[in-house]
């Protein structure tokens, strides 16, 4: 189904649309040409995750307020003050936040072609809007979390600060590029090779304990010493993890300023926007990937 | 008269994997077994529609009539050759195709409709007479999860049947609606061929061709194996001497597949 022509049914003596390759357009531009059709996916699929629930949308807050309250009671009252990081609950569900952010839209983007194979195999419309719908999915559901998130953080006296607000900001966006780069490449691998999900997974185990959240990163200093903290920091989601840290845990903490030097490595603005820049440069390598393989993709599915 | 499709020496070649797993193809190859084979499902096709034609594509089971079908509307693209086609293609090709059964009537019928490429104005304008069409009534606002098959297939070709197109293509057996349902649709259908769009038609009913087409083509194993007139056409394929059970009368011919 050509949607990408001007809707010119036909009329006698009319211009003519001209001759052309039925192929609907494709790329991350076309995706944004049809936004329309974009926000209805992504609405919808919102919509049908609650339905038939008696509480709807209160779900969406009501599971992270319970993780929340399940990590304050384990961390801070029970074993008290987490191993020795101050506000140890709040580490953990920020870096939780943008971690499930990063693995919902990396997982769910790589499924996401062969999920929607009845309609790929039929209809011609541009296929990222697949795994771009399922990013705007998980990013609309890190809304509650962020809200549980602030609520908690202001409860233990939390103020925003512009340059914890900016750190935030960048964080996500780096995840938002990442997670777009990485489930483009995966979702049209997935369609040749379901290894590729299988592999997606795994990845996302190793991610959520590879990055500073279960533990402060100044225990990756102490245990690997300075070079292994600098590998450790290549992992782009490790460094918005850091960020979000900056964002709001160090921000509930007694000592902001002495929190930060402790625990943040040197440069973590100067390595954000490095790993943004990355991010960015990954998107385009991702859609020349997508676009080379993706015209086989209705007759492999 | 200007061209709407142009299909020239357009070929599809498919690849059959015998084996999917490493170990499978390792101990095929030590057999020296084949671990895959490529045909061509539509072979060195050319042919060219006019404006306003309507076209009924015919053939046997696999002779390539869906291939050639998704490579006009554009769901894939030629190995070989070039198809070339004009303005915006619509049509009952995958009617239902995206329905979220947690949804209502009414949310599906949006969303189905922007997945066949409908904007918010165009949905707008058209809703009432969807809705009408689909003949729904009270259960527009109930799950989609609880209608009875004839409300599926009614609500999925109500959509379908009201995108605005200028090559109207049509590949389905829909034998679900009633009697009434059905004659509604053959009048949509003759609506659509009158208005001078061009219709691109597969189907097996000889009755359903006669009635709505004005060329035929027939496939052979992805060949084009005749191009002309309706009646040599179903002569051709040898499907108008069949058991007059089958054939029925024109109505059932095209309540057979739509």
């Amino acid at each position: 189904m050509s949607t990408t022509q001007p809707k010119s049914a036909t009329l006698p003596h009319q211009v003519l649309p001209p001759l052309a390759p039925p192929a609907a357009g494709s790329g991350l531009l076309e995706v944004f040409r049809q936004r329309y059709l974009l926000g209805m996916l992504v609405r919808n699929t919102m919509q049908s995750r609650y339905q038939g629930t008696a509480l709807g949308w209160a779900w969406s807050y009501l599971q992270p307020a319970v993780r929340f309250l399940m990590f304050y009671f384990v961390f801070q009252v029970m074993i008290g003050r987490g191993a020795g990081v101050e506000n140890f609950a709040i580490h953990l569900f920020a870096g939780m936040v943008i971690v499930h952010f990063f693995t919902e839209s990396f997982n769910g983007g790589t499924q996401s072609l062969v999920q929607n194979r009845s309609l790929i195999t039929k209809l011609a419309m541009p296929k990222e809007l697949f795994p771009v719908a399922r990013l705007l999915v998980a990013l609309w559901h890190t809304g509650p979390m962020l809200v549980i998130l602030v609520i908690a953080c202001v409860a233990m006296g939390w103020a925003p600060d512009p340059e914890g607000l900016l750190a935030t900001l960048l964080g996500f966006l780096i995840i938002l590029l990442l997670g777009l780069a990485l489930a483009l490449i995966f979702s049209v691998s997935n369609v040749f090779f379901r290894d590729f999900g299988k592999v997606v997974q795994t990845l996302n185990q190793f991610v959520t304990f590879s990055v500073p959240m279960m533990y402060p990163f100044t225990m990756v200093q102490d245990r690997f010493g300075e070079r292994g903290a600098e590998i450790y920091l290549y992992n782009p989601v490790s460094t918005a993890v850091l960020l979000i840290q900056r964002g709001f845990w160090t921000g509930t903490t007694d000592d902001p300023k002495a929190t930060a030097a402790l625990h943040l490595p040197d440069h973590l603005w100067t390595r954000g926007l490095i790993m943004l820049a990355v991010s960015a440069v990954l998107v385009a390598l991702a859609q020349l990937w997508f676009t080379r393989f993706e015209k086989r993709v209705p007759e492999r599915l | 008269m200007s061209n709407f499709i142009e299909v020239n020496h357009a070929t599809k070649s498919f690849t059959m994997q015998y084996h999917r797993s490493l170990k499978q193809i390792a101990v095929a190859k030590v057999r020296g077994q084949r671990t895959h084979d490529t045909f061509n499902a539509v072979d060195d096709v050319s042919f060219t529609v006019e404006q306003g034609e309507s076209i009924g594509l015919m053939g046997l089971n696999g002779s390539g009539k869906s291939t050639l079908l998704k490579l006009i509307s554009g769901v894939m693209r030629p190995d070989g050759g070039t198809v070339l086609t004009r303005g915006r293609i619509a049509g009952l090709i995958a009617t239902g195709a995206g329905f979220d059964m947690n949804l209502t009537g009414r949310e599906n019928l949006l969303l189905n409709a922007a997945i066949l490429g409908m904007g918010r104005e165009e949905t707008q304008r058209k809703f009432d007479e969807i809705v009408e069409f689909a003949e729904l009534g009270k259960f527009l606002d109930t799950a989609v999860t609880y209608y009875s098959s004839g409300m599926k297939a009614r609500l999925g070709f109500a959509v379908a049947i009201h995108v605005d197109s200028d090559i109207f293509i049509a590949d389905e057996a829909l034998a679900v609606g009633d009697r009434p349902f059905k004659r509604k649709c053959k009048e949509k259908m003759d609506e659509i061929r009158t208005s001078g769009t061009t219709i691109f038609y597969v189907s097996h009913a000889p009755g359903a061709v006669r009635k709505l087409c004005t060329r035929v083509l027939v496939l052979e194993k992805g060949r084009l194996a005749f191009d002309g007139d309706v009646e040599d056409g179903i002569r051709f394929l040898h499907y108008d001497d069949e058991d007059p059970e089958a054939g029925g009368s024109e109505d059932d011919g095209l309540g057979a597949d739509i």
